[in-house]
């Protein structure tokens, strides 16, 4: 009996696993990106109506269990992304929901990056004459990235993990790869599942590792951190 | 009449409870200096941000040479860009470079090219003697250079005034005088100012009119020869004793840069 062929458990899982877990990781942060700043900026500017829905999507979205949303996007309004082809249905579930979860925790990222800017900054720009949109664009956003920048780098780690949970609603990311390989050979367990958390760890450490000690130094918002 | 740079009429602002102005009018005509002072918490900052609409007044017009501000047909942005303002803690922008932080305004909001805007900017550092440190990022520079780039990126605009208000008070006392210096400097060259400020040294060297607030009010104005020789009201001369007891020694030192500027 000869031992498991780890480097070929490696190169299978990398090949077959890692791309839909990537995609679900691009797409879920892209989306909570989008969805996160807009958050942010009405926490920070918008009106009282504006404040409130933010604050009630932060708590509300946070509050649930991502397999809960990811069932919720994939099985549970069936019809919902009908525009896409039925096979990519449950991966495009899977992102979505992971999107708008992403988008809570990062809506607190950048409101506290945002706010670390200092109000002095925004009032000289519209002293200049610079439109509130201006100001944003020119002044607030490009160092408010740079000082989210760690935090961001931490959701980064936690999105790409929790794309394993697609693995239920059969997205053949990391996890689901290796469960079938499992499956046909038990014996592989163990080391199936040590390959799994050296590909995580090879997603994310580095990342975070980089960017953990870039940026302005605020303080940890958003999520527990995953690596520094 | 035309003159008349900066019309401030009947200026009244609360915030919640507190009235903080309550009726404040004068008028600032072309190249004009005026010094306003007064307690601290006596509207001061409130009285420069009404003025260029940044904190709206309740009640009361601003005009700019005869455009009323809050007109539904003047655009407010681009009224704010015809009015300078240099702040107590500077307020440059922390992620650019002090040429850059002096030609976003004329770029992105004049509308210059990119090079005419890096131009002019220059000029304007060269103005303020700051045109070597054009590279250096805010927080590479002093507290006296920063403000002396923020003095810049007002210059730069070529607006019809420059509010300024307490711009040294957040300085060490030794980086103040290259500061009030460059106030100085631009004063003379018929800058119209109106500056909020305790230097008396500076307000007696250029100031045209001296306005003392308290309390939200115009308690008392003149030039600085009244303030200095026979003030009114017992509020100015309690104040005005008490900057010399606080300020007394270093005030002199920075009166004699004045003086011997004026000579
Ligand atoms: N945005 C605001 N909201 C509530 N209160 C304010 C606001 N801005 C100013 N105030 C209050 O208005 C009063 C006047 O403030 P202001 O900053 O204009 O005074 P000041 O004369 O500039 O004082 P200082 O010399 O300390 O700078 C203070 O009591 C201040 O607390
Ligand atoms: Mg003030």
């Amino acid at each position: 009996m000869q031992g498991p062929d780890i480097p070929r458990l490696f190169a299978v899982i990398m090949e077959r696993g890692v791309p839909a877990a990537l995609q679900i990781t691009f797409f879920g942060l892209g989306l909570g990106l989008l969805a996160g700043l807009s958050l942010a900026l009405m926490r920070v500017y918008g009106t009282a109506p504006m404040r409130t829905f933010a604050e009630l999507y932060e708590k509300t979205l946070r509050g649930i269990p991502v397999l809960v949303l990811i069932y919720i996007f994939t099985f549970g309004v069936p019809g919902l992304f009908w525009f896409v082809d039925p096979l990519s249905r449950p991966i495009v579930g899977a992102y979505v929901a992971l999107g708008i979860r992403s988008a809570a925790y990062q809506s607190q990222i950048f409101r506290g990056a945002i706010l670390s800017v200092g109000e002095g900054q925004v009032l000289a720009a519209r002293s200049l004459g610079m439109t509130n949109f201006q100001a944003q664009v020119y002044i607030v956003l490009p160092q408010a990235f740079k000082i989210a920048l760690p935090a961001w780098s931490n959701e980064y780690a936690v999105v790409i993990k929790d794309s394993s949970f697609a693995s239920d609603v059969g997205v053949f990311e990391i996890l689901k790869v290796s469960l079938n390989i499992t499956a046909s050979d038990p014996r592989l367990w163990l080391p199936a599942m040590l390959v799994v958390t050296l590909i995580y760890f090879i997603f994310t450490y580095p990342v975070t590792r980089y960017f953990g000690k870039k940026g302005g130094g605020m303080a940890q918002v958003g999520r527990e951190i995953v690596w520094q | 009449m035309s003159d008349i740079v900066l019309r401030v009429e009947d200026v009244w602002k609360s915030f919640g409870d507190l009235q903080v102005l309550r009726g404040i009018s004068f008028d600032v005509a072309e190249s004009e200096v005026k010094v306003i002072f007064g307690p601290s918490g006596s509207g001061k900052s409130t009285l420069l941000r009404c003025i260029n609409y940044l904190d709206p007044p309740d009640k009361g017009e601003i005009y700019l040479r005869g455009k009323r501000l809050g007109d539904p047909d003047t655009d407010i942005n681009k009224i704010r860009s015809r009015i300078g303002f240099v702040f107590q803690h500077f307020n440059l922008f922390a992620h650019l470079k002090a040429i850059d932080n002096v030609a976003i305004g004329p770029e992105k909001v004049l509308g210059l090219s990119k090079e005419e805007a890096r131009e002019r900017a220059m000029r304007a550092l060269k103005h303020v003697k700051m045109d070597k440190w054009a590279d250096h990022y805010p927080a590479q520079l002093s507290g006296g250079q920063q403000q002396r780039v923020g003095i810049a990126r007002a210059l730069a605009m070529e607006t019809d005034v420059i509010l300024f208000d307490e711009p040294t008070s957040a300085l060490d006392p030794e980086l103040i005088g290259e500061v009030l210096q460059t106030m100085l400097d631009i004063a003379k060259e018929g800058t119209t100012m109106v500056v909020v400020t305790h230097e008396m040294g500076f307000a007696r060297s250029v100031a045209d009119e001296m306005i003392f607030i308290d309390g939200g009010v115009i308690v008392e104005r003149g030039t600085p020869h009244h303030f200095f020789t026979s003030p009114e009201s017992e509020r100015v001369q309690q104040f005005l004793h008490k900057l010399d007891e606080l300020y007394g020694q270093t005030r002199d030192e920075r009166r004699t840069i004045a003086e011997r500027d004026q000579e």
